[in-house]
């Protein structure tokens, strides 16, 4: 396969990742004010991400990184053509990130009201923007062969878009509330099974409805008509989907949370493979769509680059499902009695 | 308003709110990461309790830290786009390199450290700070390459319209980004000692906690005197380069307009672009310039009036920046000097104490208008000699910029403003009480 091939689905996989990742984190902020409903319950909520999302959330810099590092162009225009939403994510990010480090420093109502309502803006909103922004890319961005955008941020609010946020926004609250039942007990856990199987029942028509608006809105099928075996991805990611209710059915909550992790993964899979080899398309002209060919480093580059990512990453995956595996039992009052806990 | 302007003024914003807390990331995790250490290795509780107390502060920094550098990854994209394109090819193989190599450690190890008291031994505990210490210097140390080919663009050749790289090897071993390592990491750890220093003056001043604080300042001071004295030699080294490879930069850090030889140093001067001389001088050393520059007194240095004023960076702030740098340099190297002499007769020096307490600020002045004649003095360019700054924004709108910097402005301001306050809320919780 071509470097350049080989770095599109690199690409792919470091955005599926980070979906993967801090998808639960997202998921979790957003169900927080819903089935937290005492200051434990909230506390146990925020520090069963505590030890994890810091280093989730750097798969976005990564994925940002390797964009800048493989694909300069795309990192250009992608990224000052979705200026506006861009920053509201980042701004959003930054509030949560500080939100959770600063809520349990002073005891006081107000306080931590303000916080908790950062930490759940900080977690809804970017789950539902970057949802927003990649169904905006499978339908094509309006700019041109110089880069330049001549769209209308408002418009990226249009009927597929806003499917996109919301297939991002549910398939992250299954995710989170799968997680929140591996790591709470009692009620809290209770009530993240309820909310998990409730928002599973609102998943799958979103998901049936993004899979069918995507034949109108884009061209993502193309790719799988013309290589019919693509379709095992889309199967797989249905078999996914139905497996997180089995797994939640049989209390298995652990395997539930592979299965939604899988259906974001496989979800991502599905977006990305539509495009190839387009990764961020022109809606404007289609000679204008920056794809892995034409929008790529040089050889040399992306030759040292894949020998960076091929040793450091399995690395990274290898500390990081330690620190998982360190903190997969459920919250205790004794980790929340800790000095540093959140 | 010009889109590259704001861009330029979001991004100096940016950059300069976020550099409040890296060094001191960089500075303390190591000195925790030392005290840990001794705590694993004696079994103190004194040891432990001085790293919790560090800790505590240490996160509300590191907090403060990672949020506000996330955006500036993006904005090389959102605000840069014609820079980012040109350039690409090379530093944004840095910067992803950054992340994966070293960012994704320290990230993943912090919250490891929080949250893994109860789960690690001391000594396994006390590793993952280290990690946490090495991953930061070694992220700092990956940026610090980055801006090095900003500043001294290597390893490149001009192909397919942009700078592709052909020697990944001469931009990591780039001249100019190692005198900045081994300026910018040194200065760090100053930076986190003069924080500790400070701190602890005060609780010594007050006669609280004594144990704790002694210790804390003399680690500190240890680690501060070879610092400072290793931040002004290194700040010497990189001068000499800069005068070589940035004849304007020198220049603009003096003020100095007509090229000559026997250059001499003008202590203090106001000078005025537009008439291309020096409204005020004071304090005139001769042949000093050609000295610190190029270690000969004799030597001729480049004056502005011999570089194209398309091509003369803004003189004034370059020039304020360099001294106020060099001055309160100079003042950390005393005090760290005469530091040691008092090192064990603390309590004893009440004076100097609170010299320390008040000199909290005084690396990060330092530090900051080190970058303003960093930066400041590379314009026009932004790669210098290959890209000029005013060719390498987006093509967004003004208004769109606008915005996003008051959105920065507010929110950096009021982060800014409620992590100093929990800082100092923290200082004054104190330790904890000695248990057993």
């Amino acid at each position: 396969m071509e470097l350049q091939s080989i770095w599109f689905f690199l690409w792919g996989l470091l955005w599926a990742v980070f979906f993967l990742t801090d998808g639960f984190d997202f998921g979790i902020g957003t169900i927080y004010p819903v089935i937290g409903k005492t200051d434990k319950d909230k506390r146990v909520m925020l520090n069963s991400m505590g030890p994890l999302w810091d280093g989730n959330e750097v798969w976005l810099i990564t994925a940002g990184g390797v964009t800048f590092a493989a694909f300069p162009k795309v990192y250009a225009t992608m990224f000052s053509s979705l200026y506006t939403p861009l920053m509201l994510i980042l701004f959003a990010l930054i509030f949560r990130g500080v939100a959770l480090h600063f809520r349990g420093k002073i005891e006081h109502p107000v306080w931590k009201n303000v916080w908790d309502t950062l930490i759940f803006l900080g977690s809804f909103l970017p789950a539902l923007l970057f949802g927003v922004a990649f169904a905006n890319i499978f339908q094509g961005i309006p700019f041109d062969g110089e880069g330049l955008y001549h769209g209308n941020t408002l418009k990226l609010l249009n009927p597929y878009g806003l499917l996109g946020g919301a297939l991002f926004v549910l398939l992250f609250i299954v995710h989170g509330a799968n997680w929140m039942a591996i790591k709470a007990t009692g009620d809290l856990k209770e009530r993240a099974v309820a909310m998990s199987s409730k928002a599973w029942l609102a998943l799958v028509p979103v998901a049936v409805i993004f899979l069918v608006a995507s034949w109108f809105a884009t061209d993502l099928w193309n790719n799988y008509f013309t290589y019919p075996i693509l379709f095992l991805v889309v199967l797989l990611n249905v078999a996914a989907l139905l497996s997180i209710r089995f797994f939640t059915a049989k209390q298995a909550y652990f395997k539930a949370w592979f299965a939604s992790g899988l259906t974001i993964v496989l979800c991502t899979f599905y977006g990305v493979i539509g495009l190839f080899p387009a990764l961020f398309p022109s809606s404007l002209n289609p000679e204008w769509n920056l794809t892995a060919f034409n929008a790529s480093s040089s050889p040399l580059t992306l030759k040292i680059m894949l020998g960076v990512v091929l040793v450091f990453i399995p690395i990274v995956i290898c500390y990081q499902i330690w620190a998982y595996h360190l903190f997969k039992d459920p919250i205790t009052d004794e980790d929340l009695g800790l000095d540093e806990a959140y | 308003m010009d889109p590259v302007f704001l861009s330029r003024l979001q991004f100096a914003a940016a950059t300069m709110f976020h550099f409040l807390f890296v060094p001191l990331t960089l500075g303390l995790s190591v000195l925790i990461a030392y005290m840990e250490t001794k705590y694993a290795r004696t079994g103190e509780k004194v040891y432990l309790r001085m790293t919790k107390f560090w800790g505590k502060l240490f996160l509300i920094n590191f907090a403060l830290g990672v949020v506000t550098g996330i955006t500036l990854e993006f904005q090389f994209g959102t605000n840069w786009s014609r820079y980012s394109e040109y350039v690409g090819d090379i530093f944004g193989s840095l910067l992803a390199i950054e992340a994966s190599v070293a960012f994704f450690l320290e990230s993943t190890f912090i919250g490891i450290w929080i949250f893994g008291w109860k789960k690690l031994s001391a000594k396994a505990h006390a590793t993952v700070m280290w990690l946490v210490a090495i991953a930061g210097n070694f992220s700092a140390i990956w940026i610090l390459i980055a801006n090095g080919f900003m500043q001294n663009p290597v390893g490149y050749t001009i192909r397919n319209g942009r700078a592709e790289l052909t020697d990944f090897f001469a931009v990591i071993t780039n001249k100019h980004a190692i005198l900045e390592i081994v300026h910018v990491v040194p200065a760090s750890l100053l930076l986190g000692a003069f924080f500790i220093m400070g701190i602890s003056a005060w609780y010594l001043l007050k006669k609280q906690h004594v144990e704790i604080f002694q210790k804390s300042f003399r680690i500190a001071l240890m680690v501060g005197l070879v610092c400072a004295l290793w931040t002004g030699f290194s700040g010497d080294m990189h001068g000499i380069n800069v005068s070589k490879t940035q004849p304007a930069k020198l220049a603009a850090m003096e003020a100095h307009w007509e090229t000559q030889e026997r250059a001499p140093i003008i202590l203090f001067a106001l000078p005025a672009a537009h008439r291309e001389e020096n409204i005020i001088e004071i304090g005139s050393i001769p042949g000093m310039l050609s000295f610190l520059g190029f270690h000969d007194f004799n030597a001729e240095v480049t004056g502005l009036k011999d570089i194209p004023k398309d091509e003369r960076p803004p003189v004034f702030l370059t020039f304020v920046g360099f001294r106020t740098m060099v001055g309160l340099g100079t003042l950390m190297i005393g005090l760290m000097v005469y530091g040691w002499f008092r090192r064990n007769k603390l309590m004893e020096s009440p004076t100097f104490l609170k010299i320390m307490l008040w000199s909290i600020p005084v690396p990060w002045i330092a530090m900051e208008a080190g970058w303003l004649v960093s930066e400041i003095g590379r314009q026009p360019w932004i790669v210098y000699g290959l890209m000029k700054t005013a060719d390498a924004g987006s093509p967004i709108m003004a208004s769109q910029v606008a915005v996003s910097l008051i959105g920065f402005i507010l929110v950096y301001g009021l982060l800014g403003a409620v992590g100093v306050f929990l800082i100092a809320k923290s200082v004054k919780e104190g330790p904890e009480a000695e248990t057993n």
